[in-house]
């Protein structure tokens, strides 16, 4: 299969006077072309500065020092401003959490549209429009040639996420990060984009980043899950594998967590404690603290991500014999 | 068993009209007055048994939160009444309504907006003790609101420190502890887990439910989170556009709901290692309070809508299984 984008030993830091943040630490991943990875995490896991460093938007004092993102043949990670404007939103394509801080409200649908085709594309004007109807339609937004005039306030909260979304497909990227995308959104709309967005990487063959803290969503969606906690990935594997046999005490607790699992029982399972602030990481690993099945050498050694025999990466000592 | 509350055909709408300069339009060579008003709540009808916990769920903007402040006191119904153990509570004055402050306690979805920030932990929790028991010596008060911060997991030697120094799970915890801390009989939590991740959800509804078995606590809980909800039940009461649309056992409306919406509510849900795909699909967009469609409030989206449906407002009907709906498809036997 062929390789869309190598992450290699990611590390990104952000330097504050009062310390470094290590928001995200070693993190190597790859996708294949039109495959779809989810990231799981709790809020401050580091998913959604590992998704923005992907397409360089970490503002300052944020900065990637240390690995390589491939993507295309080329470490993306060096490229300069004016070279990665020619990747991001052209080839590599991000839909943000919340649609209504996305899009522009005083600008309407059609300029916000044919800005990106314009900046990316060589064509006509005439042509544009035609791109962002052709895209509106994929979305199933009724009757594009109208609602191109209107206003992102003139859309409900689904809508506009769609618009996002036909933005976002424009230039008919090969991947798509997608952070959140309907945690803003209720129930009923949330199920309407996902299978939207499924649709789209299976008829258009794009690969998708979708960043949630809902595995149940992630686990409908994507074919492999990497569960990140505190910057590090601690499991990587299919969606099935992690679902049904999650392997790392973290992935393990974060599942049995779920009213969905509890299977009659009232009490539910919870984990201890919260997350170590990234400021201030254990010496060892960083779930230690609140692992029920820790070992003495959990305390002082940081785990490195093995693979078992079921094809699961995992990064716990218990799990993976704990040779180095 | 009489019920601890009961919601009698209550209304609540909000004028947000503006001021006389805004309501005047000028239309055909005349100027005329309009008002605008939305339906936040219509006609509801529920009662809530002592020692359950009762849910409402529904999207946003169905109403839910608003349901649960007008039970509270906060807002007056415009119509119905507000009945809780057989006293009527909504046209009390202020002062009258005191006693039932003590009883009725209400935990909010944001431990970030519902904590004075500049307040330490002792002074909110100590606030209530000592406004209700005025009577109580200031070891007394201290006891008390020590013995409540053990009892949600807070450690009393944290009490003087202020709401920032926490996470959100224990500041979550704090607020239930102020709800606690004047041994209340009934809790209104309006999405208290909202704003929290899945390992700290799971602390704060075991949290709950162990206040529950302990204290006798009755709870009217709101939230949009169907597994939760499913988990954390007894009865659940599905809303739509201000009006209940359901309302049945946990157990019967999750195993067979009988609404057209609770349906679609229900399959929405993604399911851990489910496929994709497979979800009841609403056409259209849920419509403004403003404009209240006529008939049944979900015949615009409904698959089974027809003629009557969009004339006719349906009643509530008790199913022989116990479960209350208002769906004129369910009437006719056509769902």
């Amino acid at each position: 299969m062929e390789t869309l984008i190598d992450i290699k030993n990611l590390r990104v830091d952000f330097e504050l006077r009062s310390g470094t943040v290590r928001a995200v630490r070693d993190v190597s991943l790859t996708i294949n072309k039109g495959e779809r990875l989810g990231i799981v995490g709790e809020s401050g896991a580091g998913k959604s500065v590992l998704g923005f460093s992907l397409i360089n938007l970490i503002s300052k004092p944020g900065k990637i020092t240390n690995g390589e993102i491939i993507f295309q043949g080329n470490d993306i990670s060096k490229y300069s401003y004016e070279q990665m404007r020619k990747i991001r939103g052209n080839r590599i394509s991000m839909i943000f959490q919340d649609p209504m801080m996305t899009l522009n409200p005083v600008l309407t649908i059609g300029t916000q549209m044919m800005e990106t085709v314009l900046a990316h594309m060589d064509v006509s004007k005439k042509e544009a429009e035609e791109i962002c109807l052709d895209k509106l339609r994929k979305v199933y937004i009724p009757s594009p040639e109208k609602r191109l005039a209107q206003y992102p306030h003139e859309f409900s909260g689904g809508m506009r996420q769609r618009i996002v979304i036909a933005i976002s497909l424009l230039t008919s990227p090969n991947l798509i990060i997608a952070d959140e995308p309907t945690t803003a959104l209720d129930v009923t709309i949330q199920a309407e984009i996902m299978d939207l967005l499924l649709e789209l990487c299976e008829t258009e063959n794009m690969g998708l980043i979708l960043i949630t803290h809902d595995l149940a969503v992630v686990s409908e969606v994507t074919q492999r899950i990497a569960v990140l906690y505190a910057g590090k990935v601690v499991e990587l594997g299919t969606a099935e594998q992690i679902i049904n046999n999650p392997q790392h005490p973290y992935t393990q607790g974060l599942i049995k967590a779920l009213p969905q699992m509890a299977g009659g029982a009232k009490r539910l399972n919870q984990i201890p404690g919260m997350m170590p602030s990234l400021r201030d990481m254990p010496t060892g690993c960083p779930f230690e603290p609140r692992c029920a099945a820790k070992l003495e050498r959990c305390k002082h050694e940081i785990p490195t991500l093995k693979e078992l025999e079921s094809g699961t990466q995992v990064a716990c000592y218990q799990r993976n014999g704990g040779d180095k | 068993m009489s019920a601890i509350l009961e919601i009698q055909d209550v209304d609540k709408h909000f004028d947000i009209s503006g001021s006389i300069l805004d309501q005047i339009r000028f239309t055909g060579g005349k100027i005329s007055r309009k008002k605008t008003v939305v339906k936040a709540v219509n006609n509801v009808t529920l009662d809530v048994q002592p020692g359950e916990t009762l849910s409402i769920v529904g999207e946003s903007g169905c109403g839910k939160s608003t349901l649960a402040r007008t039970v509270m006191g906060l807002y007056q119904p415009n119509k119905g009444k507000i009945i809780y153990r057989g006293d009527r509570i909504d046209n009390l004055s202020s002062v009258k309504m005191l006693p039932y402050r003590t009883k009725m306690q209400m935990v909010f979805q944001d431990p970030y907006a519902s904590l004075n920030p500049r307040m330490t932990v002792r002074q909110i929790l100590e606030e209530p003790v000592k406004f209700h028991n005025p009577g109580l010596s200031r070891v007394e008060v201290r006891d008390k609101v020590a013995e409540v911060m053990l009892q949600v997991g807070v450690d009393p030697v944290w009490a003087t420190n202020y709401p920032h120094e926490f996470s959100g799970g224990q500041r979550q915890r704090i607020s239930i502890a102020r709800a606690l801390v004047v041994d209340p009989e009934f809790i209104a939590a309006d999405e208290p887990i909202a704003a929290l991740d899945v390992s700290i959800q799971a602390q704060i509804l075991n949290l709950l439910m162990d206040a529950q078995e302990k204290r006798g606590l009755t709870y009217l809980f709101i939230s949009h989170d169907l597994s939760v909800v499913e988990h954390i039940s007894n009865r659940v009461a599905v809303m739509y556009l201000g009006c209940v649309c359901e309302l049945a056992t946990a157990k019967e409306l999750f195993t067979s709901p009988r609404h057209p919406y609770t349906q679609a509510l229900l399959s929405a849900i993604p399911k851990l290692g489910g496929n994709p795909g497979g979800h009841v699909k609403l056409s259209g967009d849920v419509p403004t309070p403003i404009n209240l469609p006529t008939g049944c409030v979900f015949n615009g989206r409904c698959p089974h809508a027809n003629e009557r449906c969009t004339q006719e407002i349906p009643a509530q009907r008790t199913l022989e299984s116990g479960t209350i709906v208002a769906c004129h498809g369910v009437e006719e036997g056509r769902i």
